[in-house]
């Protein structure tokens, strides 16, 4: 997913002059065409992210669309206030392609899992945070980004995700997508939780549990529209999400449908990481089973929730 | 290498005294603000609105006008004063500095603010902003220079010298760094908060051209901010030897006068005093 993201910033670039790349201290060779071919728009400027995202802002204001990647936590936690103040208060095009949003690095432990930058960036004005779901709907957001006039905060995935998002399906930022029907048991998702919350829709139909996916590839704006009309007749939403409960996307939902004030409003149930650091390594798929966050617990969530409506 | 100072002899003319007389109207519209703050910067910008900068005011986003980026927003109302006087906006928008319905706050707002380029007021983000403009300016291949004034405790931040390495890095020499080296900060003085010496020493060690000039002395200032740039590809930083509250005896060296949040008749009598005696 982030070389099918890099590559699509070399294709914003071929065409639009606008666009400029901006790394941190990324690995030898990254986006290496760009650079031979736009050299004066292709920057490294080393572990700084403070800088960096401030240098994109300059870069902005003067009417350029900077793509900035470096990773997930430090593109979120290291330079906070930069996003708030220089790319927020201005409302400047910015772009923060964030490497391993949720624990994409589990090996590498707590410093490099994006565990709640969500949370800490949905909540500053001016802000879109979009997080798809594979490396194609990567590729169809990012040929949306170019014109969208606020910052984005863009989560990337492991890279190798199973492909479920679908062309006819498009890409509209702020506009969320069914993937499957709303049954009985309604999912709403983000990043690559869906293609888990899909695997447990698929095991709970064999059981007769009609469970539909609502893919919320942006969580900001959050397509309120589409999530109460989906559940306008659904028993149970679960909500899943790689990322902690305090401030996600179940937090989200549960404040949408608080405000809506819809009735009758729907038991729901929220999924994510405890509040807690990682105590263990592993992989990615391990410390989401750790955290009851794979199919298997997805589907169990199901059972255990309609056993006590 | 002993710090230097700005010359205490220094007397003030009477464009200067104006501009503090601006500043004084705003402080007491709003009865309050960065008195201390403001009053060193008041020959720094006199120079760069006089002699320097390239701008229109009545069409604040020329595209070929220079920047200028004032990184310690608390001095906000320095700026405020200059453009005021160069006719970004009217002299009695100072009168409601701070107010609901006005547009000058205690830290300066790029959308609101004719001639204002950037939103500042937290510290260390003047300079990494600066060298985007800058870098901008080299993509498009336009002339515009780009000038940030940063404080002295500012540059505490560590974000300033990450964007003072990549200026240099980068060959910026289309950017100028101007300290306003009051030797104050709002504890008490920068030797004893977090000592910034060798100041020079360090600037130069980042790669940047250095030069060292009495911040009130117009006349230094002009002949310093003349000589730019310095060197080729070497972004340039003007250490400017300055007084907090300049012109204002009760308040100059005096920490507490970083900042006021009301001000008492005997303080307005004893600002309008020493704009008088100046």
């Amino acid at each position: 997913m982030r070389r099918t993201c890099l590559n699509c910033v070399y294709d914003l670039a071929q065409r639009d002059e606008r666009v400029v790349f901006v790394g941190s201290d990324l690995g030898p060779g990254v986006l290496e065409d760009m650079k031979n071919r736009f050299p004066d728009r292709w920057f490294m400027e080393g572990v700084a992210e403070q800088h960096v995202v401030g240098m994109a802002a300059g870069l902005a204001m003067e009417g350029f669309i900077p793509y900035v990647n470096t990773i997930a936590t430090f593109l979120s936690r290291r330079c906070y206030e930069q996003i708030v103040l220089d790319l927020c208060l201005h409302r400047l095009p910015v772009r923060l392609i964030a490497n391993g949003g949720g624990v994409v690095y589990a090996p590498l432990g707590p410093t490099h899992l994006a565990t709640e930058d969500i949370a800490i960036l949905r909540c500053v004005p001016n802000m879109t945070v979009v997080a798809p779901c594979d490396a194609e709907e990567m590729t169809r957001f990012m040929s949306v980004s170019l014109d969208w006039p606020d910052p984005i905060y863009i989560r990337l995935a492991k890279g190798g995700d199973e492909v479920v998002s679908r062309a006819e399906n498009g890409f509209e930022i702020g506009k969320a997508i069914t993937l499957r029907e709303p049954g009985q048991v309604l999912f709403v998702t983000t990043g690559v939780m869906t293609q888990r919350a899909l695997a447990a829709s698929t095991v709970l139909a064999k059981s007769g549990v009609h469970a539909g996916v609502l893919h919320m590839h942006t969580i900001k704006p959050l397509d309120i529209d589409a999530l109460l009309e989906a559940a306008v007749d659904v028993e149970l939403v679960v909500t899943a999400e790689e990322h902690v409960l305090a401030g996600g996307l179940g937090s989200l939902v549960l404040e949408t449908f608080n405000d809506a004030r819809q009735a009758p409003m729907p038991k729901i149930s929220r999924m994510g990481f405890p509040d807690a650091f990682a105590s263990e390594y592993g992989s990615q798929d391990s410390l989401l089973r750790s955290w009851n966050l794979d199919s298997d617990a997805l589907v169990a969530r199901v059972h255990d929730e309609l056993a006590h409506s | 290498m002993e710090t230097q100072h700005s010359d205490p002899s220094i007397m003030l003319d009477s464009r200067s005294r104006e501009l503090r007389g601006l500043i004084v109207r705003a402080l007491i519209g709003g009865n309050r603000g960065h008195l201390g703050s403001s009053m060193s910067l008041v020959e720094i910008l006199r120079v760069l609105f006089d002699s320097y900068l390239q701008y229109k005011p009545h069409e604040p986003k020329w595209p070929d006008r220079d920047r200028f980026i004032l990184s310690k927003g608390h001095g906000c109302l320095a700026l405020y004063a200059l453009l005021a006087d160069k006719g970004f906006f009217s002299h009695e928008a100072l009168d409601e500095f701070c107010h609901s319905s006005g547009i000058l706050g205690g830290h300066p707002e790029a959308n609101k603010i004719p001639g204002v380029e950037a939103s500042t007021g937290a510290l260390g983000h003047g300079l990494p902003i600066g060298v985007g403009m800058a870098l901008a300016g080299r993509i498009r291949q336009q002339q515009y220079r780009v000038a940030v004034v940063t404080g002295d405790g500012e540059i505490n931040e560590g974000s300033n010298w990450e964007a003072a390495m990549s200026a240099a890095n980068n060959k910026l020499d289309s950017l100028s760094v101007f300290v306003d080296y009051n030797k104050l900060q709002s504890y008490g003085s920068t030797k004893e908060v977090c000592d910034l010496e060798p100041l020079a020493e360090k600037w130069r060690s980042f790669g940047f051209s250095v030069r060292e000039v009495d911040g009130h002395n117009v006349k230094a200032l002009k002949s310093c901010i003349k000589a730019l740039p310095f060197e080729p590809n070497k972004p340039n930083v003007v250490i400017c030897h300055t007084v907090k509250g300049k012109g204002f005896d009760f308040a100059e060296g005096q920490a507490i006068w970083h900042h006021k949040s009301r001000f008492s008749s005997e303080d307005i009598e004893r600002m309008h005093a020493a704009l008088d005696r100046n």
